[in-house]
């Protein structure tokens, strides 16, 4: 078993009508059992028509109700995207991938206070989604540059992970699912949700886990693997030359009030046995050598 | 993105949020007028700028005649103001603000951010006003008192009348206080504020409570609803370079090193410049191009690094996922031509036609170093740049 989706997910898309969604939709359609996989779009404007025969309806319900899909990607722009989280929260589904950058932070305070006690899982938003190599890819990442294998890869950045899973790939190590969660500060789920996600996989051995400054989440993740963890846990974190104060092109990469550096969250981490390396250009090698 | 304080004051006052009364200005006459109209035999002669620690570093001061007024005012404006949070360079003052005086009988602190783990707005109070904050923090935590915000209830009466209570404002003052934090927590709501900071929050002698200074940061991706507080924006407060940027979308932050470097993605952005570092090297600046990166931007983002005067290398760093390395070559090359580079340039493509990339650099005839990984390009970049 891969973590959150493999070949029996059932993925709309909303926002199915955008050039971006339009473009990653065919992307994700035409990677492995993506064809099976991706069933539906909705555009409350444009029910009754569809994109390259994927039928569009005007709600999440409605899709679910008449496709099965039980997971969603979202490429709706900003000012929108957290009202179409919370519709698909709504329809209960139990995946919600969120890939929109910009939404406002209230937005997404308001959309997670929603979502509590809900059954709906949350990735993003701002960030480049989910794949389960060679099964489906749920998200803009280059397909391609990955394979199945063991490995677990969870980070809150894109093509830094696409990085990471390159330097995997070099070393022959597949992947069981890798995940970018996102560079918001309210956002779904977190390194320390997905840790524990992978711990319960039975296809994963190990876990790469590729951090930034600002926020606590590196931290709190890496003290729960210092108590839960069973399988060999490595990471980096990117900014450690980042000035205080200043916003790094992701809306959550900040060191305010002196909190959240790459020091300390490398220091947690190592206290809390995780090995880490301070070298981006090793962080498959440090992976290989940890298991 | 940041304003004045006598702008957030502005905004406050609209929400119930009682402060002194005062004028902004622009010149020495307006600050003496200003004073004369506002009246009273105190006031209070404050520099704008976004920096904090003003007061340290010399741009508050109070005067206690019209003379004193013009006196601190001419000193004040036009002053190059250094405090901790301007860097050794300083702001000059363009704006002042005057302020009829205020006898104070206490002094706290009140501040609200979003608190990623609770994923809601916290209010921080403290009998310690004055203080910068993150030093009470540090040295005596138990003084800060925080309260998280249902953000469908808001900030209950109830809530507001324990934090005042805990943080010591006087029985009498209690009902002043409560009024002033639910009308600071609905102007963060509906302004859509990532900070808001009174510091200090004083009861005065006449036991009214009062916001004597005002912070508050914006969050940028919620300024498309906020069209009156865009129009706040204060140019000379800004790095030309990163308006600039903004101007092409592109993510610019500069540094005090010499190798400018050019990435696609913040997190592979921020990564380039640790590994530049580690290998000796100082980067120049962050700069992360986007996801969509055309040929144009590439240009532009070249130029942005050129103006930078210490710049002795420059480290592009591309990893090709939709954005097909072939196309970044292709900028890559007529950025270099356009721009006439006389600084190394070193060159990592991975990904999308990479091999096609490559070619396109190695045809071009252009003296462009090419790397392997991100150590190799890191390490030749360091050397390059002497």
């Amino acid at each position: 078993m891969s973590i959150l989706i493999n070949h029996n997910s059932r993925v709309m898309t909303q926002g199915i009508t955008g050039k971006t969604g339009q473009f990653h939709t065919r992307m994700c359609r035409d990677y492995a059992n993506g064809k099976a996989c991706f069933v539906a779009g909705v555009n409350p404007r444009k029910p009754g028509e569809n994109f390259e025969g994927i039928p569009v309806y005007a709600t999440v319900k409605e899709a679910k109700q008449q496709t099965g899909a039980n997971v969603s990607v979202i490429y709706v722009p900003p000012p929108f995207a957290a009202a179409a989280i919370d519709e698909a929260v709504e329809a209960e589904l139990d995946l919600v991938i969120c890939i929109t950058e910009g939404i406002p932070v209230r937005d997404m305070i308001r959309t997670r206070y929603k979502m509590q006690d809900k059954k709906t899982r949350l990735i993003g938003p701002n960030c480049p989604g989910i794949i389960t190599p060679d099964e489906i890819k749920i998200g803009i990442m280059p397909g391609y540059i990955h394979k199945k294998g063991r490995i677990g890869v969870v980070s809150r950045s894109g093509t830094l992970t696409y990085e990471a899973v390159a330097q995997l790939m070099s070393l022959g190590l597949g992947q069981s699912t890798c995940i970018g969660i996102g560079g918001d500060p309210v956002n779904g789920l977190k390194h320390l949700d997905v840790m524990q996600l992978f711990n319960d996989d039975d296809e994963t051995d190990a876990v790469l886990m590729v951090g930034e400054i600002g926020g606590t989440d590196e931290e709190d993740c890496a003290r729960w693997v210092k108590e839960h963890m069973h399988k060999p846990v490595v990471g980096f974190i990117a900014g450690v030359t980042a000035p205080p104060g200043k916003r790094m092109g992701h809306a959550g990469a900040i060191i305010s009030g002196g909190k959240g550096t790459a020091q300390e969250k490398l220091e947690v981490m190592e206290s809390c046995g995780i090995r880490v390396t301070r070298n981006p250009a090793e962080m498959g090698k440090l992976l290989k050598s940890a298991l | 993105m940041k304003i004045h304080e006598y702008q957030a004051k502005e905004i406050l006052r609209k929400y119930n949020v009682i402060t002194p009364k005062g004028v902004a200005c622009f010149s020495v006459n307006e600050a003496v007028q200003a004073a004369q109209q506002l009246g009273g035999d105190v006031w209070a002669v404050k520099a704008q700028i976004y920096a904090g620690g003003r007061g340290k570093g010399g741009g508050v001061k109070v005067a206690k005649s019209l003379d004193e007024v013009r006196q601190r005012a001419s000193e004040i404006l036009n002053m190059r103001l250094i405090t901790h949070q301007t860097g050794p360079k300083g702001q000059i003052v363009h704006r002042l603000f005057i302020e009829q005086g205020v006898q104070i009988e206490k002094e706290f602190y009140i501040g609200m951010v979003v608190d990623r783990g609770h994923q809601r707005v916290c209010l921080m109070a403290s009998s310690e006003g004055g203080m910068e904050i993150e030093k009470v923090a540090a040295e005596t935590p138990e003084k800060i008192h925080k309260v998280f915000i249902d953000p469908i209830t808001g900030l209950s009466q109830q809530q507001a009348e324990e934090v005042a209570q805990k943080i010591g404002i006087p029985m009498q003052s209690l009902p002043g206080a409560v009024t002033l934090l639910q009308g600071l927590y609905q102007a963060f709501d509906e302004t859509d504020a990532s900070l808001l900071e009174i510091n200090p929050l004083a009861v005065t002698a006449e036991q009214q409570v009062m916001a004597l200074d005002a912070k508050m940061n914006f969050d940028e991706n919620a300024l498309f609803r906020h069209p009156e507080i865009v129009a706040l924006r204060d140019f000379d407060e800004e790095d030309p370079v990163e308006i600039e940027a903004s101007k092409h979308e592109l993510s610019y932050i500069p540094l005090d090193g010499n190798i400018g470097c050019l990435v696609n993605g913040a997190g592979l952005a921020m990564a380039t410049m640790d590994i530049i570092k580690l290998y000796g090297g100082n980067p120049a600046n962050f700069l992360d191009v986007g996801g969509g990166a055309t040929a144009e931007k590439v240009t532009e983002a070249f130029k942005l690094m050129l103006r930078n005067s210490k710049l002795q290398g420059i480290l592009v760093n591309i990893f090709g996922g939709i954005m097909k390395c072939d196309v970044i070559a292709q900028g890559i090359v007529a950025a270099a031509r356009d721009v006439q580079l006389t600084v190394p340039l070193v060159v990592r493509l991975e990904g999308t036609n990479v091999d096609l990339g490559k070619k396109i650099l190695a045809d071009s005839g252009l003296k462009i170093i090419s790397a392997d990984n991100m150590a190799d390009a890191a390490q030749k970049a360091v050397n390059a740049a002497g």
